[in-house]
């Protein structure tokens, strides 16, 4: 059997589905946070794959971009983890629901 | 031969490590998990020679991103098991379904297409993804993006400086 | 001359503006004098205008002053002839006398300035409306007098009750206008054009007798809210609200004239229509009987200057009813003189007695007041009838055409009569309750003559109302002469001598009846006269009440108005308006309710719902791609 792009695509769909499901499912902010991690790669693998089947070097473009801006949003949204920890001395998002109707 | 090796292994330790960052109750060992898949995907893009991607993938990712994580970890003391009761009404029974409804769907497209739902690859291969040919690339076609790559960096780290320092003001109840 | 008749105008309408501005500044008596001023000017451009009507040498002339839209008959075009020439004359001399006497009157009084604004802008609308020269011009100076009106009968505004009788003149008014604005256009439906000439030249062409009778009737409604003709005629008495040279000016000599004067204008229509003519006669005679009942029950002496005035109008009304236009136009005439004189000098008895209107305590005033008590003596007899005061001559004329008409008008004639001899009796109680006998005001009370700015006015009018008749006797007949180039095409019924002088003894004793009978009663002695009103108590109360006229308005008319306002007010405006606009508010209050909950706070189920509308779009691109 002939490994093709379509193997590598429907792997990176499935990593992102399971990254999906574990950002509904989990409470920890940090865990949350990790399941996004994972969506974002299973993006890369995405890309990656299929710049390499259309043959241009486009897609590794977009994964450098999506790396870099997946680094910043690290940095800052963990600082936010910990700025709200302080206040809050919890990691759990649903005690973070006063902006509700 | 080789490939379907490659892929085999390559994608069992990532769907496990994915698992692994969902299920387990320990944060570490989610972060554990999450390094697992990182390096296996560092893995397929060696594959799909994109070669630079693959380190970057490796130190800047798994390198500074999950040594991050795992100090914010430490920091925040998050060691303790998390209650596994869902507090979320419907929740739970809704991401099933969800789950159902894109499994179902997906099934629908490879019962009707097959793994072979993207089509057989072309002849010639993709340039090789090294140094040369994606610096040559980024910084002669995508120059302004990369240079706003820089700034928003910056923006990053002076923001998570201010957050971290960010006292909260003692306020009398 | 005639093409600069709007100066007549321009000159009272100058003075109204400039007082507006700087009536406090001028102040009393600058501004008095000021007004005074203006109208003089009037009258007297008038007069010099007026001169080759006198001469028997003049044509009517019309004047375009301004074309505003000839399209619908709205232009500002002016009319010079002998009838618009002797009612200007009128309004700018009696007007100008008034003038005079409110200076004196009116003084004291903190808006002094501002009275002599609202009666330079009166004249200036009166005379808007007598030199006018369409249908449209005329309406304007319909509705200006009606707001000048309405202005100094409330002129005392903090009073209740004049607030009250300037709301209701300016009602009664409206409803009249309410024919008068269908009559006006259903001449324009008719004639494509609103100008007199236009219209009264085409009208035997263009007009059915039914068209001109409806046109008739309705006119005749305006002009019976104007001037007070039965039913519309219950704004006047409460009229007197307003300062007495107002209620001389307005609402003797000039304003409720313009409804007699509207119908002599309109002349050529209801020479077409003898139905509607007969109408307005039997108004006219109806309403006189009616008022001058109701003038000898009453106790303010104003009040009885009131009624007699819608009186003396329901004559004219008689009179014009009857095709007898120019008796018509000369009692409208005598009457201002010696209406005006009336009313004036009750205002000198009043000024003199500090504002006391109730005659049972007046009396005895015939040696402290000399001059007002002579010449009240002359408009008395003047308004009674008898020779050769103006009255007469006036009176009788009315009275002869009604009788040359024979058959049923011999009815009117007979309601004429009687009116003359209810009118000798009023009158004569009037003068002998104020004047004669013993006097029965207030301790410390000192009554003087009035000073001379207002005494002589009241001099001029008594030589005007005592010879003023000569101008148009049988033997002469210099008025209908001069009034001839406007009434072309009427013919003017001449009894012979030998019935006129029959008729005009009837009426004298007619007269004599009445002040005989009025002597006997308010001579004698007060216990009599007690004794006389016990024994018809319930009839005087009832008639005194203007048979209680207003009680049923109040009753048919305003009640279900009143309540249909409180319904509209309350119950439609607050339940159903508000409610519905309340409602609104509620269902998107409740409808925002209702979808609150989706936010819940908790950042997992906003991720759920991304994730639904992700797979969800997903799918459909899917669909369509496939």
């Amino acid at each position: 059997m002939i490994v093709t792009s379509g193997w590598y695509l429907t792997l990176a769909a499935v990593l992102f589905v399971i990254g999906a499901i574990g950002l509904l499912v989990r409470r920890n902010a940090l865990i949350m946070f990790m399941a996004i991690e994972l969506m974002l790669n299973a993006v890369n693998l995405t890309f990656v794959a299929a710049g390499h089947r259309i043959g241009t070097l486009d897609g590794q473009v977009a994964v450098f971009f999506v790396l870099v801006v997946a680094a910043a949003e690290v940095a800052v949204g963990l600082a936010i983890i910990v700025a709200v920890f302080r206040q809050r001395r919890t990691a759990s998002v649903d005690e973070l629901s006063d902006l509700r109707g | 031969m080789v490939d379907a090796v490659l892929f085999v292994i390559v994608a069992t330790t990532a769907v496990a490590g994915a698992l692994g960052v969902v299920m387990a109750r320990n944060p570490v060992y989610s972060a554990m998990g999450l390094l697992a898949t990182m390096f296996s995907l560092a893995v397929a893009y060696v594959v799909h020679l994109a070669h630079f991607v693959a380190f970057v993938q490796v130190i800047v990712y798994a390198g500074a991103v999950m040594t991050l994580f795992l100090f914010v970890i430490m920091l925040i003391g998050v060691d303790r098991s998390e209650d596994t009761s869902e507090s979320l009404p419907a929740q739970r029974l809704l991401v099933i379904l969800l789950t159902g409804l894109i499994a179902g769907i997906a099934g629908i497209l490879f019962f009707a297409v097959g793994f072979e739902w993207v089509g057989p690859d072309p002849a010639s291969l993709s340039p090789s993804g090294t140094i040369e040919a994606l610096s040559t690339e980024l910084f002669a076609g995508w120059l302004l993006p990369v240079l706003s790559t820089a700034l928003l960096l910056t923006i990053s780290a002076v923001g998570a400086l201010t957050l971290a320092y960010f006292r909260p003001t003692r306020r009398t109840p | 001359m005639a093409e600069s008749i709007w100066i007549v105008i321009a000159a009272p309408l100058a003075g109204a503006v400039l007082l507006h501005f700087f009536g406090r500044w001028l102040g009393e008596p600058g501004s008095g004098w000021l007004a005074t001023l203006t109208v003089g000017v009037a009258f007297g451009f008038a007069f010099t205008a007026a001169i080759p009507f006198f001469q028997g040498t003049g044509e009517p002339q019309s004047v375009v002053l301004y074309s505003w839209m000839p399209a619908v008959g709205a232009t500002f075009e002016l009319l010079w002839d002998p009838l618009s020439a002797l009612m200007a004359l009128v309004v700018t001399g009696v007007g100008g006398l008034i003038h005079l006497f409110s200076i004196g009157y009116m003084h004291g009084d903190e808006r002094f300035g501002r009275f002599f604004t609202y009666l330079n802008l009166f004249v200036a609308s009166m005379l808007i409306l007598v030199l006018a020269d369409n249908f449209a011009v005329l309406f304007l100076g319909w509705e200006l007098v009606g707001l000048c009106s309405y202005l100094l009968i409330s002129f005392w505004f903090t009073r209740p009750a004049a607030a009250v009788a300037g709301k209701k003149a300016f009602v009664v008014n409206r409803i009249g206008d309410l024919g008068f604005v269908v009559a006006v256009m259903l001449i324009f439906a008719s004639f494509g054009t609103l100008s007199f000439s236009d219209v009264f030249a085409n009208a035997p062409d263009v007009l059915s007798a039914g068209g001109a009778a409806a046109i008739g009737v309705l006119l005749l409604l305006g002009a019976a809210g104007k001037s007070a003709q039965l039913p519309l005629h219950v704004w006047l008495p409460d009229a007197m609200e307003g300062p007495t040279p107002v209620s001389a000016l307005i609402h003797a000599a000039t304003m409720v004239t313009a409804g007699v004067y509207m119908i002599a204008r309109v002349s050529p229509i209801y020479e077409l229509a003898p139905t509607a003519s007969a109408v307005v006669a039997i108004v006219g005679a109806l309403t006189a009987l009616f008022a001058a009942t109701i003038a000898f029950t009453q106790t303010d002496i104003k009040r009885v200057l009131a009624f007699s005035t819608i009186s003396q109008l329901g004559y004219m009304f008689m009179a014009v009813g009857v095709a007898g236009y120019v008796a018509g136009a000369f009692h409208l005439m005598t009457h201002a003189f010696f209406k005006g004189l009336l009313f004036l000098g009750a205002g000198s008895v009043m000024h003199a007695l500090a504002g006391e209107q109730n005659m049972h305590r007046m009396g005895g005033l015939f040696r402290r007041m000399p001059v007002t008590a002579l010449t009240m003596a002359v408009a008395a007899l003047a308004i009674v009838g008898i020779p050769p005061l103006s009255g007469f001559w006036s009176k009788d004329d009315i009275l002869a055409v009604v009788f040359g008409q024979g058959d049923w008008y011999y009815l009117l004639w007979a309601l004429g009569i009687l009116t003359a001899t209810v009118t000798a009796f009023y009158m004569t109680r009037q003068y002998l309750l104020v004047f004669a006998g013993r006097p029965r005001w207030e301790e410390g009370a000192e009554p003087h003559e009035s000073p001379l700015v207002m005494t002589a006015p009241l001099v001029v009018l008594a030589v005007l109302a005592f010879f003023g008749g000569l101008v148009n006797t049988p033997f002469s007949p210099g008025l209908e002469h001069f009034l001839e180039p406007s009434f072309e095409g009427v013919t003017v019924s001449h009894p012979s001598t030998g019935t006129l002088v029959p008729l005009a003894i009837v009426v004298l004793l007619a007269e004599a009846v009445g002040v005989a009978a009025a002597a006997l009663v308010y001579l004698g002695p007060v216990a009599a006269r007690v004794r006389l009103l016990g024994r018809v108590r319930g009839a005087w109360e009832a008639i005194r009440a203007g048979y209680h006229i207003d009680e049923l308005y109040a009753a048919a008319v305003a009640s279900p108005g009143e309540q249909a306002a409180v319904w509209a007010a309350f119950a439609f405006d607050a339940r159903g308006v508000d409610g519905v606009v309340n409602g609104v508010a509620r269902v998107v209050g409740r409808l925002g309710a209702t979808v609150r909950p989706l936010q819940t706070g908790y950042v997992r189920n906003y991720a759920l719902g991304i994730a639904v509308g992700a797979t969800g779009l997903a799918v459909w691109l899917l669909a369509r791609g496939l």
